[in-house]
């Protein structure tokens, strides 16, 4: 079945569209990643124009990451202070990486920063991931292996403003969480994603929160940053394709119940290594897609339509 | 023989009025005559053409639109027609290997180029059309006026990206250089169809029409086309552009609530 989307200018075919979206809806809800890493690519390769597709897949995820949330609310794994603490960074960073986002495109050279970004902190997370998400799994088949102390030390408890997060049993200092959330909310704006993947990584490994947890967090947080990107990119390019987002968001709620079943059965490490192979699967291809001579080198925008 | 000298006078008054009605409308109809024979010449170059419908709407389930062409001219020739979509400006960037890494080097932008270029003629263009008037009404691909936005580039530098740009849009389905037929029915009547694909531009189109005669326009007519939005996708498309915040808010709301829908359907057991 054919559909007509009206900001897009393009017909596509409603199936394709629902797939997609139930697709990374599952994934989103596995993982608790938006799933734009790997959304976006996969609407472009389907024809559909960047900017649109940037902007109504961010549509999408506010309503996959809301179903997604409720669906950890119930189980109380969702820490709501933790969360408001990584949006107010986020805030801040947005709007530094939008002023930054107008700096490299100025220059020409925003396409190749993007790819870079996805590249370089793909590989960097997946790597770690991989490795340590590997070493847990290895420790859970041989419980001889000496555990790792369960509240290390850092230099990170050293630092002002602490704060008790009673969900996730932690007692550190705001100004991690806030950071972290800034950092991904600048790489959120220049990249066009939610940022769950780098989010997710930071919590786990920088804030030492439960992986249960960190989840429905990270969801919490993609539903603001996302609507953030939904406003900003209506005003700005008027590129919201209504239509396209509510197929996607079909498709994607849908995916997204069945990903939440499936992730709250499986272990935290058995997870970790899965997002990990995932988030290095599509480095790679990113990778490739850099280093081997492009079928055109020519490539076309229209500036004005 | 009274009878006689009266019939005959009347004759020749009789005569005298034939002869007078005969010149009144020889002197009548002089004008058409020669009206007539002037025309002549202008009928032969006569050309009518029109268009099965003059609006294409793009509705919900948009596959794209045929639209179908026919005309008529007086005299005998060849027909071509070009049809061409509302302006754009496009940028095209050309990527460059640079330590290993393949990246947009250079680029060139493009002012008011057609977003929808296509030509259809009887015969092959080259076979009835001067390759000067080709290049004035901008006939076939090669002829096709794209101006780079920057005046003082290298001239052959631009050859490079027009080529590449035409290339690009043709893959897309919006130039079509010679592809169309028109096919005449008999010596005066043709007919052509003309395809727009679904991702066809919405905006202002104009088809022009040349009759050809030894390789000479003698005749030219134009014709408007109008693809626009429709139904539900025009809404969406005018709240967008006009109501850009509200738009936005809707959007948010919108997802917000369809995600606490997905939630309460699946998991009300939960």
């Amino acid at each position: 079945m054919q559909i007509y989307l009206p900001i897009a200018e393009m017909t596509v075919d409603v199936f394709v569209i629902l797939g997609l979206g139930g697709l990374v809806g599952f994934l989103s809800g596995i993982f608790g990643v938006g799933g734009g890493f790997i959304l976006t690519p996969l609407l472009l390769f389907i024809g559909i124009p960047p900017p649109v597709a940037v902007a109504s897949q961010a549509n999408q995820l506010v309503a996959a990451s809301v179903s997604g949330v409720l669906a950890h609310w119930r189980r109380n794994n969702v820490d709501f202070k933790m969360g408001a603490v990584l949006i107010a960074g986020g805030v801040a960073g947005s709007l530094f990486g939008v002023w930054l986002f107008g700096v490299l495109q100025a220059l020409g050279q925003i396409d190749l920063v993007i790819s870079l970004c996805y590249v370089l902190f793909l590989g960097v997370i997946g790597g770690l991931m991989l490795v340590e998400s590997s070493r847990a799994l290895l420790r859970h088949r041989s419980p001889t292996l000496p555990q790792r102390k369960k509240n290390q030390h850092m230099w990170l408890h050293g630092l002002p403003f602490k704060m008790r997060f009673k969900t996730s049993k932690l007692y550190i200092s705001a100004t991690v969480p806030f950071a972290i959330g800034a950092v991904v909310g600048i790489l959120a704006a220049i990249m066009g994603v939610g940022g769950g993947f780098l989010m997710i990584p930071a919590m786990v490994y920088l804030l030492g929160m439960p992986t249960s947890i960190v989840v429905g967090t990270s969801l919490f947080q993609i539903i603001f940053v996302t609507a953030a990107v939904t406003f900003l990119q209506a005003i700005q390019n008027q590129t919201v394709d209504g239509v396209l987002a509510f197929l996607l968001l079909l498709g994607g709620v849908v995916g997204a119940q069945f990903g939440s079943r499936i992730g709250a059965k499986l272990r935290g490490d058995q997870l970790r290594i899965l997002l990990a192979l995932l988030v290095l699967g599509v480095c790679l291809k990113l990778m490739l897609d850099l280093i081997t001579v492009p079928d055109n080198l020519y490539s076309l925008e229209v500036v004005t339509p | 023989m009274r009878q006689g000298v009266c019939f005959r006078a009347f004759l020749r008054q009789r005569s005298w009025a034939v002869a007078g009605f005969v010149g009144a409308l020889f002197l009548l109809f002089v004008p058409l005559f020669v009206s007539i024979a002037w025309s002549w010449r202008a009928e032969a170059q006569a050309l009518t053409a029109d268009l099965s419908d003059h609006l294409i709407r793009i509705t919900a389930g948009f596959t794209g639109a045929n639209v179908v062409l026919f005309g008529a001219t007086e005299g005998v020739g060849d027909i071509i027609l070009v049809v061409t979509g509302p302006e754009t400006h496009v940028t095209l960037r050309r990527k460059g290997q640079v330590a290993g890494i393949w990246l947009n080097q250079d680029q060139v932008a493009f002012d008011r180029i057609p977003s929808f270029y296509y030509v259809a003629s009887s015969q092959p263009v080259d076979e009835i059309m001067k390759r000067g008037l080709r290049q004035l009404h901008q006939v076939g691909l090669d002829f096709l006026r794209l101006k780079a936005t920057e005046k003082d580039l290298d001239p052959e530098y631009v050859k490079n990206f027009r080529t590449a740009l035409i290339d690009l849009k043709q893959e897309q389905g919006l130039y079509h250089g010679e592809h169309g037929k028109v096919t005449f029915l008999g010596q005066h009547l043709f007919r052509s169809e003309l395809r727009f694909p679904s991702n066809v531009p919405p905006g202002k189109y104009g088809i022009k029409i040349y009759l050809l005669k030894d390789g000479d326009v003698v005749s030219a007519s134009t014709t408007p086309l109008e693809i626009g939005k429709h139904g539900v996708g025009a809404d969406i498309f005018q709240f967008a552009h006009q109501h850009a915040a509200l738009y936005g808010l809707v959007a948010i709301i919108l997802a917000l609530f369809a995600g606490w829908t997905a939630d309460s359907i699946f998991n009300r057991k939960a």
